[in-house]
């Protein structure tokens, strides 16, 4: 077995292992902060689509993040006040039904990813990232400004919201949704990296001239890898409003896209777990920085300067060597 | 509503835009000539507004809290290219991005561990207080007055700087071809270096200015960060023109769209409605030029198309 592959089942392993220990000896907290990074990691792992398939550095996924949580919360907000969304010919009523929800995040955000995406991708490089981040900027202001849903003091929802038969506010109950989330999203990436489609967006990363000239149409290529990586996203926002019970403006905040930025680069662009990684190594550091210091995002500053400069590849690339898989 | 408050805020506007322009000229000349996206360029905004607020709570002098933001920035600019930047010219931009992003962190964390989260105060001086009266009957805050003529002047100053000097030759021949100015022995990272600092001590000077309108506090060079990569994106990324005019652009649409969409939605909606539908339309306008520029230029509107 490559050195890789066992690294992914290894972590795997430990996502699993240890909220259930965690449940063991009675420790809901540790459940939730794994709860925490595996949401984060589904995030990641849908930039990751776009960032490390297509070479698209986007500096706004917090809109697709935030989107999925004001799904959420206004969904859920509509449903626990028992008012509809649209009420005149046509009724829509709020839900507090997680797949419903779900299936909500993840249109919406896809459809802002086509939006944004038709715009953004005229342009590359430098100014792709610039726009990206002007274009999340715009939602978190109007966010903000928006008095019906709570503005800038966003949205709390009593409850978690329902699946099936299970009791979500349960921890590990919810922490297993979550599980089964990010692998499904993993399974998903990874079959469709090997897809026609992603060795024809990897092929465009590497070389748009020739993609060109066996007559693939790059621009397309792109949008579709950034409607689903969007739509990933929006997925993992919609269970992080869940999780916390609450949405605000935060979630669409410059931070937060640097944060999912930051997720991926920290686990190794490109590799299909890396934000798996990125986000379980960010979980902790914040966790044991945090307790260090109030201060800890200096420390955080200095490792992520640290693994630019001197680590490229980020934690898989020390451990599991540079290149990347090619099978 | 009256001409008078039209013409108010448009010179806000204006006063805005002039702001917006120092940000963004560091960011283009630093993008133009290394080819570097700086985030970290809001953090030296920043530093120059702590830098004036601490000279001036110290000395109680404005123009010397002025100098200080000049030269605080400066020196935490130089600092940050010799150590950091350096190595980042040959990288792609996603690395840029993330380091610069790391200094973020850094910077905000550090000034926040050396001056406290609460706000601090920078008071303007006594010889710039209250109003003056400008033709037609405008009463006009005499600060932002001198804003806006600082700020221009020190516009007209660069493109001097840029058009005549020696170093703005340099420059410009560095965004042209960085090799051979290297090769016609140019000091080329005496030159990054020295663009980096310029950069730098401009975006200080802003946070300076605009820390005795606002308040100053960490994190408040981020949105105008943003802002300034918004004012670049519709001028054209590398140049200086470009940042200019775009700078205008974003202050007076950013301004006049606060004070007039509201009032235009009143015109056929509940005046609740329209308030809160023209405030939340008001602060995407901005947004919505930048896309529109796009549409029709997707290099901005002084950018080369290449």
């Amino acid at each position: 077995m490559r050195r890789e592959t066992t690294l992914n089942a290894a972590l795997m392993a430990a996502l699993l292992a240890f909220p259930l220990w965690a449940y063991a000896v009675d420790e809901p907290f540790l459940i939730t902060l794994t709860t925490r990074a595996v949401v984060f990691a589904i995030a990641g792992v849908g930039l990751n689509f776009a960032l490390g398939l297509g070479g698209l550095v986007s500096f706004g996924h917090a809109v697709f993040f935030g989107i999925g949580g004001y799904a959420m919360g206004i969904l859920a907000f509509h449903a626990q006040s028992y008012t509809p969304i649209i009420d005149g010919w046509l009724v829509i009523e709020g839900t507090k039904s997680m797949p419903l929800i779900w299936l909500v995040a993840v249109i919406v955000s896809a459809i802002a990813a086509l939006g944004l995406g038709a715009l953004s991708l005229r342009t590359s490089g430098v100014y792709f990232i610039m726009i990206t981040l002007a274009f999340a900027q715009m939602f978190y202001f109007f966010a903000i400004s928006w008095p019906a849903y709570g503005g800038e003091d966003g949205l709390s929802i009593y409850v978690r919201n329902g699946l099936g038969g299970l009791n979500t506010m349960d921890p590990i109950q919810f922490y297993a949704i979550c599980y089964t989330w990010l692998v499904v999203v993993l399974f998903f990436v990874y079959r469709a990296a090997r897809s026609p489609f992603g060795l024809a967006l990897s092929a465009a990363r590497q070389n748009e001239a020739r993609v060109q000239a066996v007559g693939q149409v790059p621009y397309r290529l792109y949008l579709v890898a950034y409607v689903i990586s969007g739509a990933i996203t929006g997925l993992a926002g919609a269970l992080f409003a869940d999780l916390n019970r609450f949405v605000s403006p935060t979630m669409f905040s410059w931070q937060t896209s640097g944060e999912i930025m930051v997720f991926v680069i920290l686990g190794g662009v490109g590799r299909v777990f890396g934000p798996v990684a990125g986000a379980v190594l960010f979980i902790l550091l914040e966790h044991v920085l945090g307790g260090l210091s109030a201060y800890w995002h200096v420390y955080l500053g200095a490792i992520l300067l640290g693994v630019v400069l001197f680590a490229r590849g980020g934690l898989f690339g020390l451990i599991a060597g540079r290149e990347v898989a090619h099978d | 509503m009256s001409a008078v408050l039209l013409i108010e805020q448009a010179l806000n506007g204006l006063q805005f835009g002039v702001m917006l322009f120092l940000m963004g000229a560091g960011l283009t000349l630093i993008f133009g000539v290394m080819g570097l996206i700086n985030l970290a360029h809001g953090s030296l905004y920043m530093v120059g507004a702590f830098a004036a607020a601490a000279v001036a709570g110290a000395t109680g002098s404005f123009l010397l809290a002025l100098v200080a933001s000049l030269v605080a920035a400066a020196i935490a600019g130089v600092l940050v290219e010799v150590l950091v930047i350096r190595r980042l010219y040959d990288r792609d931009h996603l690395d840029q991005v993330l380091a610069t992003f790391a200094l973020i962190l850094i910077f905000s964390e550090g000034t926040r561990w050396a001056f406290g989260s609460f706000p601090l105060f920078l008071d303007r001086p006594e010889w710039l207080a209250g109003t003056v009266m400008l033709p037609f009957g405008i009463e006009y805050s005499l600060y932002r007055l001198f804003i806006i003529l600082v700020g221009l002047a020190v516009a007209a100053g660069l493109f001097w700087m840029i058009a005549y000097t020696r170093i703005g030759i340099q420059i410009r021949a560095g965004e042209n071809d960085r090799e051979m100015i290297g090769a016609l022995g140019v000091n080329i990272s005496a030159l990054y270096t020295l663009v980096f600092a310029l950069g730098a001590a401009l975006a200080g000077f802003a946070g300076a200015m605009i820390g005795a309108i606002q308040s100053v506090q960490v994190g408040m060079g981020e949105p105008v960060l943003i802002l300034a990569f918004v004012v670049i994106v519709i001028g054209g990324i590398g140049s200086i023109k470009g940042a200019l005019v775009g700078a205008l652009l974003v202050g007076l649409t950013d301004t006049l769209g606060r004070l007039l969409l509201p009032q235009f939605f009143e015109l056929f909606m509940e005046p609740a409605a329209a308030t809160s539908v023209g405030a939340s339309l008001a602060s995407m306008a901005i947004y919505i030029l930048m896309a529109g520029v796009l549409l029709f230029k997707p290099s901005g509107l002084f950018g080369s198309t290449a």
